[in-house]
């Protein structure tokens, strides 16, 4: 390119002789999306901070929640990331067996806090709090779930890139697959840590 | 939901004879009479051909970026055509029902057309059309293959179709929602519209907007990561800018729209409590956060006709765009400035003074950019050789028209002002205004502009200069007369009048409406008479305008890879700047491309969203799980899918090079 | 050119009928909507600024730069001037600084929740003068005008004396309606368990249009009604005829006359309970339903606690039976009156709302904890 601009009275390259790769976008892309994910929380949490006090002479969360319980919760998901973590490490050093069983213990992580947030909604709803009960359980139940089910689909997610990996080892896709599972999860670790703090600490006491 | 103990109403759900309107309704029973004869001719026809095959190959399955761009295209013609037919009957019905007189549409059906005329108008024309275009121009602009995510665009395409799809269900099995486009509650809770409209509404726009997001990320991703080498953001054509700047509204604020209809849909399916009176929700939420989306979509819609025009401006002036620079800036400034206006289109909410004055004076602040933008299409044609082919008059009647309809936004955005005119016909005339004036003739003159890119032919000419007259002379004659009407005070969505003396006004906006029928017939003639004439109307040469970017420099139509070899960058106007320097075609050195592979996945995923969609507008509950399991289960299944890409081998290339080469020679000797 | 001309003639025969229709938005009775028909003005000329020379210049310019006109000067490289480029965006700009200060000082002085401070350009008002209150319902699909100082009440017909400053108080009973009557002043939206408020006079006698300006539903198109501006013995005189006939508005009648109807003609309530707007205003016309402030109150000092959850009743509306719907929703709740208090010095506070006595918590501790319906 330099002597295409020293001299400008030849004709300068036009075209690129060798095929062009262009680098792939797979992770901006899922970047992207997960911005646009980030949105809708940020809808949701903005509905639950307009309504969130709005109990319609009924339960506020400081006689629903139970504080221990959602920490005991919120630390699944932390462990979670963490073990995560751990399976990108295996997967850098190309060993399968050392990513499966730490995707194998984030995966029973993730389902022991779907487990525990659907203890919790049980609950309440058999203290009939449920979403139907005031604009403050609508959003509130809106929210959690909402997070609960992004939760539910990367235990999904997760399980098939066990599959997958079983199937063929980390090769370059499943790499790619397991990176974008990875910030999908972190993701959720966030949104989580957002949730826990405004709608469970606060919301108690606060 | 079990409790009822009717075997037909498991089945079924809410789903009866009663749900179909054709059956006492004679307007429908006709409609759906042309749609069985014309579906049946098309499907009849494709048969006969023996096109079923040929549609599925390299159509259907198709993750050609060109290909995509083009159906979207078509699906928005078509959907034009139905959203255009409720505008007919809205302008005829208005026209006619004054003095006690009922006109031919009762209140439940003329609340329906102009809801479902507002909703097609913007989510299944404007938005595939804008998209389309895009799609199909943006890759070849920046000197790429093909899109960032090939299987995405097709499962894209589908989606928005699936939902345009559902809409057009909705006229003939139930109904559509009576609520005005934006649904506002609490008029769409499930206690005052039970019906299976607004569920529709919902339904349809969520799974488009499933389509209308990926694509968002796609196109970002393309233009970030694509670009030719040596094409820096600042050399990119301005209708790229304009994409992107687009793509980034649309992944910003389409969530919005996402998660406010999933809380709408909430209410309605779940009995919460977003949007009640009752019970703690708040309807004036839904409102702003509808309108955090609504106002950005506008200007989803408007920066790439924006773009066509600077692409078409230059070209047809012969001469480079003033102010590139400028043009960019401006881009982004409005693209910044549309999340901070939303709250003009409800000043009369009650908001605080300052509250309504900071947004009349930030809607205000967007015309400084736009402004510039005009004089930067002015001061292109200055000095230049300005041929006045189809698209350049598209050109020049926008830029007429479109500055009446900033002005009176302007007016609009001045509270007191808005507290007279808000929900008025003058409302009405501002945004189709702007909307007609502005996008509709963009993306026209982008269709007249690149059709011969697509397809290697121009449209015919007679036909294209009579649908842009039709179509401008028809706008004012429909629109001026609601500036006029909403000054007399005149309130929309009204279906019967007593005042007698607005009937003249009526008839003349109904005039207009005509006279745009004729452009749109005028459009599709030009069309069938440049399929009919299209050897007379060939281009050979790839570069029919004497185009200054890169989509000008492959073949029409282009190769399946758009590029032989990549092209590299020097100069913004990439093509001007090879063809001023003597840039030769290479004619040898060929090699294998690779290329992403045709799949189903895409049409088949979304076909059974289109199902489950249905399933949930009737409460067909086990219809309901059954396909969404189906939709998961097949969307994991395409994952094991990874064989998804191939090579054109080299002597493929080289075979399609050749003859291009020939053909060029052929026209020079 | 073709264009021009029809366009030319479009606009000439468009003036001529101009001339011999009712323009009320710029031509109105009401000194607000007068300052509000002169911010229309001023904006368009303003804007009239820029918008005619760019309209000018592209036509020109296109006429000048045509293909066929080789005398023109062509320079296909000429893309940059900084000049022209600082005027291209300071010309806008000032303008839309002139018009943004103008946007921001009248916004505040023509906010509809501002007390007036003048009759018109003339005639000044006191600052501690009191303007007539008028309370404003939306229905469906009808108004009812609720006057506190006269008690009277009346559907689908307003009267006001002119040169009397107004206060509107306005609410729904359930869909979102705007307040609109052109000549008078601006509009306001009017939605249910809220007010919104409007302040106005009107300036000339005779006979306005008013109307909801935002789509309600079936019966819109119909939901109209005739404001009178009226002297003050004409006020009076009329005022004296909606007392004429003995019409009670309380409760129960307000009930009845909430269901939706189309086309509804003019009534009179000569006299009207006097609870019933804040009643209307707060939800709560039925009296087994809890107010909207008794429960915002409850709800700010930390809700009703687990035991308020049950106090809920499903209640069937008949509404959308009126709305040509086959079938009605499955049901929705509302919240009950209190039947038991919760305890503390909450229960007291409730006791002492006017709203609530003892014969209500009688009537909602019979339906109160279960899915009984209760159809209007």
């Amino acid at each position: 390119m330099a002597n295409t601009t020293a001299s400008q009275t030849e004709a300068p390259v036009f075209y690129l002789k060798e095929e062009h790769h262009p680098e792939t976008g797979t992770m901006l892309g899922f970047w992207i999306y997960l911005m646009s994910d980030c949105l809708i929380f940020a809808i949701l949490f903005a509905t639950y901070a307009v309504l969130g006090q709005n109990y319609a002479a009924g339960p506020s969360p400081a006689d629903l929640f139970d504080l221990e319980l959602v920490a005991i919760n919120t630390s699944m998901l932390l462990f979670s990331s963490i073990t995560y973590g751990f399976a990108m490490l295996a997967m850098e050093k190309g060993s399968i067996k050392g990513t499966q069983i730490w995707l194998a213990i984030t995966g029973l992580f993730g389902v022991a806090f779907v487990g525990l947030e659907i203890y919790e909604f049980h609950h309440l709803w058999s203290l009939g709090a449920t979403p139907m009960r005031s604009g403050f359980l609508s959003a509130f139940y809106t929210l959690v779930a909402t997070h609960g089910l992004h939760v539910t689909f990367g235990i999904i997610w997760l399980v098939t890139l066990m599959v997958q990996v079983a199937q063929r080892g980390l090769i370059v896709e499943n790499k790619r697959r397991l990176m974008c599972l990875s910030m999908f999860w972190h993701f959720l670790d966030v949104i989580w840590i957002g949730v826990f703090s405004v709608v469970y600490l606060l919301g108690v006491l606060g | 939901m079990f409790s009822n103990p009717d075997l037909l109403h498991f089945i079924f759900g809410r789903l009866s004879l009663d749900s179909f309107p054709f059956l006492h309704d004679p307007i429908i029973l006709v409609t759906l009479l042309g749609v069985v004869v014309g579906g049946i001719a098309v499907v009849g026809g494709i048969s006969y051909f023996r096109l079923w095959g040929y549609l599925w190959r390299e159509w259907i399955t198709s993750i050609d970026h060109k290909k995509i761009g083009i159906m979207y295209i078509i699906l928005a013609i078509i959907m034009l055509l139905r959203g255009f037919a409720d505008a007919l009957m809205m302008r005829a019905q208005q026209a006619i029902a004054f003095n006690g007189a009922e006109g031919f549409l009762p209140p439940h059906h003329y609340d329906q057309i102009f809801t479902a005329h507002g909703v097609i108008m913007i989510f299944f024309v404007a938005m595939p059309l804008v998209t389309g275009l895009m799609n199909f121009v943006v890759p070849l602009q920046i000197g790429a293959r093909d899109v960032a995510f090939p299987f995405l665009n097709n499962f894209s395409f589908w989606m928005t179709t699936c939902g345009a799809a559902l809409i057009m269900a909705s006229l003939f099995v139930g109904e559509f929602a009576m609520t005005g486009w934006l649904a506002y509650p609490p008029l769409s809770d499930i206690v005052y519209s039970p019906g299976v409209g607004v569920d529709y509404y919902i339904w349809a726009l969520q799974i488009a907007g499933v389509g209308t997001l990926l694509s968002g990320v796609n196109l970002i991703v393309t233009i970030v990561k694509m670009r030719a080498p040596g094409m820096s953001m600042m050399k990119m054509p301005v209708f790229t800018w304009t994409s992107l700047c687009t793509n980034i509204l649309i992944v910003a604020a389409f969530p919005v729209l996402t998660a406010v209809l999933v809380l709408l849909g909430l209410d309605r399916y779940a009995d919460t409590n977003f949007f009640t009176n009752d019970l703690g929700g708040n309807a004036m939420m839904y409102i702003n956060l509808i309108w955090i989306w609504g106002h950005p979509e506008v200007y989803i819609l408007i920066l790439p006709a924006f773009g066509v025009f600077s692409e078409v401006v230059s070209t047809f002036c012969r001469k480079r765009l003033f102010g590139y620079s400028s043009m960019v800036y401006a881009t982004v400034v409005i693209t910044i400035l549309s999340y901070i206006v939303w709250l003009h289109h409800f000043f009369t909410m009650g908001s605080g003074a300052s509250v309504n004055a900071f947004f009349g004076i930030t809607t205000m602040i967007i015309s400084i950019p736009t402004g510039a933008k005009v004089f930067n299409w002015l001061f292109t044609m200055y000095k230049g050789r300005i041929s006045f082919d189809v698209p350049m008059l598209w050109t020049i009647g926008f830029m007429l028209t479109f500055v009446i309809g900033g002005m009176t936004g302007v007016m609009l955005a001045v509270p007191p002002a808005d507290f007279v005119l808000h929900n008025s016909l003058f409302l009405i005339a501002h945004f189709h205004n702007v909307i007609i004036g502005g996008v509709v003739f963009g993306m026209f003159a982008g269709i007249v502009y690149w059709f011969p890119k697509a397809f290697g032919f121009k449209l015919d000419e007679f036909w294209g200069k009579m649908s842009f007259w039709l179509w401008t002379i028809g706008f004012y004659f429909a629109f001026m007369p609601l500036y006029v009407l909403g000054l007399m005070g005149v309130t929309r969505r009204m279906s019967q009048f007593d005042d007698p003396s607005l009937q003249i006004w009526f008839i003349i906006a109904a005039f207009g409406a005509l006279l745009i029928a004729g452009g749109i017939g005028s459009f599709i003639m030009s069309i069938v008479v440049a399929v009919i004439k299209r050897d007379k109307l060939r281009d050979e040469t790839g570069d029919p305008w004497g185009g200054r970017t890169l989509e000008w420099s492959t073949s029409s139509p282009p190769p399946a890879y758009n590029f032989a070899f990549t092209p590299v960058v020097h100069e913004l106007d990439a093509w001007d700047d090879m063809k001023k320097r003597g840039f030769v075609r290479p004619t040898s050195g060929f090699l294998d491309i690779h290329m992403p592979k045709n799949t189903g996945a895409g049409f088949i995923l979304a076909a059974i969203s289109l199902v489950l969609g249905f399933a949930l507008v009737w409460h067909i509950w086990w219809l309901v799980a059954a396909s969404f399991i189906v939709l998961i289960v097949g969307a994991i299944a395409h994952t094991f899918n990874y064989d998804r890409d191939y090579h054109i081998p080299a002597s493929e290339v080289v075979a399609t090079e050749e003859e291009r080469t020939a053909l060029l020679a052929k026209q020079q000797a | 050119m073709l264009s021009k001309l029809v366009r030319g003639v479009a606009l000439t025969s468009m003036f001529s009928l101009l001339a011999g229709c009712n323009l009320v938005v710029i031509d109105p009775s009401g000194d607000i909507a007068s300052q509000q028909a002169d911010l229309i003005i001023v904006s368009t000329i303003l804007m009239l600024l820029i918008i005619v020379p760019v309209m000018a210049l592209t036509v020109f310019f296109a006429w000048k730069y045509r293909q066929g006109n080789k005398d023109a000067e062509y320079d296909p490289e000429w893309h940059h001037s900084t000049k022209l480029e600082v005027v291209i965006w300071s010309a806008p700009l000032v303008i839309i600084i002139a018009l943004g200060a103008i946007t921001w000082v009248t916004t505040h002085t023509l906010d509809p929740y501002r007390p007036l401070d003048r009759i018109d350009a003339e005639r000044p008002l006191p600052k501690d003068h009191e303007p007539m209150v008028i309370e404003v319902v939306s229905l469906d699909w009808k108004w009812l005008f609720l006057y506190p100082e006269q008690g009277i009440a009346t559907v689908n017909e307003l009267a006001a004396p002119v040169d009397t400053p107004i206060q509107f108080k306005i609410t729904s009973s359930g869909i979102m309606n705007s307040f609109f009557i052109p000549a008078l002043a601006g509009q306001i939206y009017s939605m249910a368990g809220m007010e919104t408020k409007l302040h106005a006079v009107i300036n000339e006698e005779g006979v306005f249009d008013g109307f909801s300006g935002n789509y309600s539903g079936e019966g819109f198109s119909h939901m109209r009604f005739k404001f009178h501006g009226l002297s003050q013995d004409g006020f009076d005189a009329w005022v004296d005829n909606v007392k004429a006939d003995e019409n009670l508005l309380g409760r129960s009648q307000y009930l009845e006359l909430e269901k939706p109807s189309i086309k509804e003609p003019v009534r009179y309530f000569s006299s009207v309970d006097p609870e019933l707007y804040n009643a209307i205003l707060n939800m709560c016309v039925d009296q087994s339903k809890m107010c909207m402030n008794e429960m915002m109150h409850i709800d700010e000092n930390g809700g009703g606690g687990l035991a308020g959850i049950n106090n809920v009743m499903s209640l069937t509306y008949d509404v959308p039976q009126m709305r040509g719907s086959q079938q009605l929703p499955e049901s929705k709740s509302y919240v009950a009156t209190l039947c038991t208090a919760p305890e503390g010095g909450l229960a007291g506070e409730l006791a002492n709302l006017p709203l609530f006595d003892n014969e209500q918590v009688s009537r909602a501790m019979s339906v109160a904890p279960s899915g009984v319906s209760t159809g209007f």
